[in-house]
């Protein structure tokens, strides 16, 4: 077990090395913060006195080890115009974004599970055929425009519900929603397959056999074990969910860290953009971490393989 | 995994559903969900057609604006009329000729950025699988680094920097896409690598370009057929996503997701403006992903996606 958890340890530290390398480049390579702080046709001197200024005519790997230094203590420098540090801003701003996340994931599950239970169980069924549609058709739903068409029906024609914002429960339901119907299709075939794969083993004809009702072998003996893949499938879909919630959050005007990114990439704000690039890698890597644990404390076979 | 025989589960009662399927209702089955591919295929190859024949089929030219007739509604509403069947913009342009004439950059950027990342994708596959040992480790390390991360939020960051257009947006969804490639063609890669046709070729003194390109590439054109298909559709989505949020393709040039981008504005009192471009994002992606499962059932039933 501790080798498997340092094995982990060692993946983090490498992703998210990856990720801020990613996200430093992103400004310093591929664009030019100068360019964004002085107008083109300001003299060359100024450019260049700027560049001395804000340390660019170092050394790439040294203006990233800066970088890097400051950001681990939480220094992602100030907002270029909300004159607050970068991290605060973004900080401020995760809550909501995780609420959004796990509601979405708690709406998913709901809607996944026990459709892709009964589908596991009647192949073949009206049922499972109904599910097949909808999957097929969850997955090439766009969500926000799943996402404006909720607003057009439930707040603009029905007038039952909030458009968007953020405070009250009846906030949470379209968002959460929208979301989970992003995640809802591929966690229904994966427990579709999963209860599939279980239902042959041996021991849930052993169960049988000892005359186990049922009801108790699907739910004690054959769920359990289908959970396996599903939780670490959606472990490591976490990073798609955290995107399709910032597709969500940008629809429904919902205050987390995706609509505080879009706002500073559209006023170029890029402190405030680099420091929720990382931020959002870190939580993304961390959840990864602990899915990826709690997966191996169950299933032993995954510590060995691994 | 050993398939239940009916006698052995009998013994709980009758389980009809998990008997094992006779090899002609299985044929049967596959051939029921090829239809759908095939029909997926021709409606596919309509909504193509009309997009590249968009000049001579729009009803009018989708940048022609008409004050007097914004916000028209759709022909079969009261207000409507049969000039414009689903309606028009805000500045009165027709919405059918612009839904038509949207397809030519979802389309044309799907397929670019798809070829883009396709290319990068499987040389990164090969290599990772062929070669092994350090440079499959550091592409995978990059592989798990891209695929960990919301593509989304690091599309929406090099968007800012370089600025919106429709080469940039090529080039982003291209550079980003490869990662999925990678990990399917390394995992083929690694098992063809062992075959014996290809320890054969080796034996006989083959160079590495001509085992790879030869002997391995061949065997792993269905996969990157599938699971190019199945991209173009999350392509679409992402770069109508991208033009929805002002980043992509710039108004007034018609993409689906800036009309739908425009249009949101206008819900309060005119959904058909951000219905119709997101109904037919919807078409398509679904269209495409019907024509990719047909492929894998076709081609490479075993493909784990």
């Amino acid at each position: 077990m501790k080798r498997y958890l340092g094995r982990q340890v060692v993946q983090l530290v490498v992703v998210i090395i990856g990720i801020s390398v990613l996200s430093f480049a992103i400004l310093n390579v591929i664009g030019d913060p100068v360019l964004l702080m002085v107008p083109e046709t300001a003299p060359k001197e100024e450019h260049e006195r700027i560049r001395k200024l804000l340390g660019l005519d170092r050394p790439l790997y040294e203006q990233y080890w800066k970088f890097a230094s400051r950001a681990i203590q939480g220094d992602f420098g100030r907002s270029w115009y909300g004159d607050m540090p970068a991290f605060r801003l973004v900080m401020e701003r995760m809550p909501p974004t995780l609420y959004l996340t796990f509601a979405g994931l708690g709406v998913a599950l709901a809607i996944a599970i026990p459709l892709g239970v009964v589908a596991a169980l009647r192949r073949h069924s009206i049922v499972d055929n109904l599910c097949t549609v909808l999957a097929v058709g969850g997955q090439a739903m766009p969500i926000f425009w799943l996402g404006i068409m909720l607003i057009i029906i439930f707040a603009v024609r029905l007038q039952v519900l909030p458009a968007s914002g953020y405070g009250t429960w009846q906030h949470f339901l379209m968002p959460s929603f929208t979301l989970g119907a992003f995640l809802a299709p591929i966690t229904m075939r994966l427990v579709r397959s999963g209860i599939i794969e279980v239902m042959s083993m041996e021991y849930i004809k052993t169960a049988r056999a000892k005359g186990v009702g049922e009801r108790l072998v699907v739910v004690k003996h054959a769920f359990r074990n289908a959970c396996i893949p599903v939780v670490t499938v959606i472990g490591l879909q976490f990073g798609q969910l955290l995107g399709g919630a910032i597709v969500t959050e940008t629809v429904f005007a919902w205050p987390g860290v995706a609509t505080l990114t879009v706002e500073a990439i559209r006023t170029q704000d890029f402190p405030v953009v680099q420091c929720a690039v990382v931020l959002l890698a870190v939580v993304i890597v961390v959840v990864n971490l602990a899915v990826d644990t709690i997966v191996g404390f169950i299933d032993p076979r995954i510590r060995v393989q691994a | 995994m050993t398939a239940l025989a009916p006698r052995e589960v009998a013994l709980e009662g009758p389980r009809p559903a998990e008997a094992v399927p006779s090899a002609r209702v299985v044929s049967l089955r596959r051939l029921w969900r090829l239809k759908w591919g095939v029909a997926a295929a021709g409606v596919m190859a309509l909504i193509v057609a009309s997009a590249v024949l968009a000049p001579w089929i729009a009803p009018h030219d989708p940048l022609q604006v008409n004050i007097r007739h914004r916000l028209g509604p759709p022909a079969w509403l009261p207000g409507g009329t049969a000039a414009h069947p689903l309606g028009t913009d805000q500045v009165g342009r027709d919405l059918l000729s612009r839904v038509i004439y949207g397809g030519q950059v979802s389309l044309l950027v799907g397929v670019c950025a798809v070829l883009v990342s396709a290319t990068l994708g499987v040389l990164l596959g090969l290599a990772a699988g062929y070669f092994g040992g350090r440079l499959d480790w550091l592409i995978m390390t990059l592989v798990n680094v891209m695929l960990t991360f919301p593509f989304v939020l690091l599309a929406l960051a090099v968007i800012a920097v370089l600025g919106p257009s429709l080469v940039n947006m090529i080039a982003v969804l291209g550079a980003a896409g490869w990662p999925i490639y990678t990990r399917v063609i390394r995992a083929e890669t690694l098992s063809i690598r062992e075959r014996d046709f290809v320890v054969a070729a080796r034996a006989l003194g083959l160079g590495h370009s001509r085992l790879v390109f030869r002997q391995i590439f061949p065997n792993l054109v269905s996969p990157i057929v599938v699971v190019a298909t199945l991209q173009v559709a999350q392509v679409i989505v992402l770069e109508s996503f991208l033009s929805f949020l002002g980043l992509g393709v710039q108004p007034p040039t018609p993409a689906w997701g800036n009309m739908l981008g425009e249009g949101r504005v206008y819900m309060l009192n005119s959904w058909w403006i951000a219905a119709f471009p997101g109904l037919a994002i919807f078409c398509t992606t679904l269209v495409i992903n019907l024509m990719g499962n047909a492929l894998r059932d076709w081609l490479d039933p075993h493909l784990k996606l």
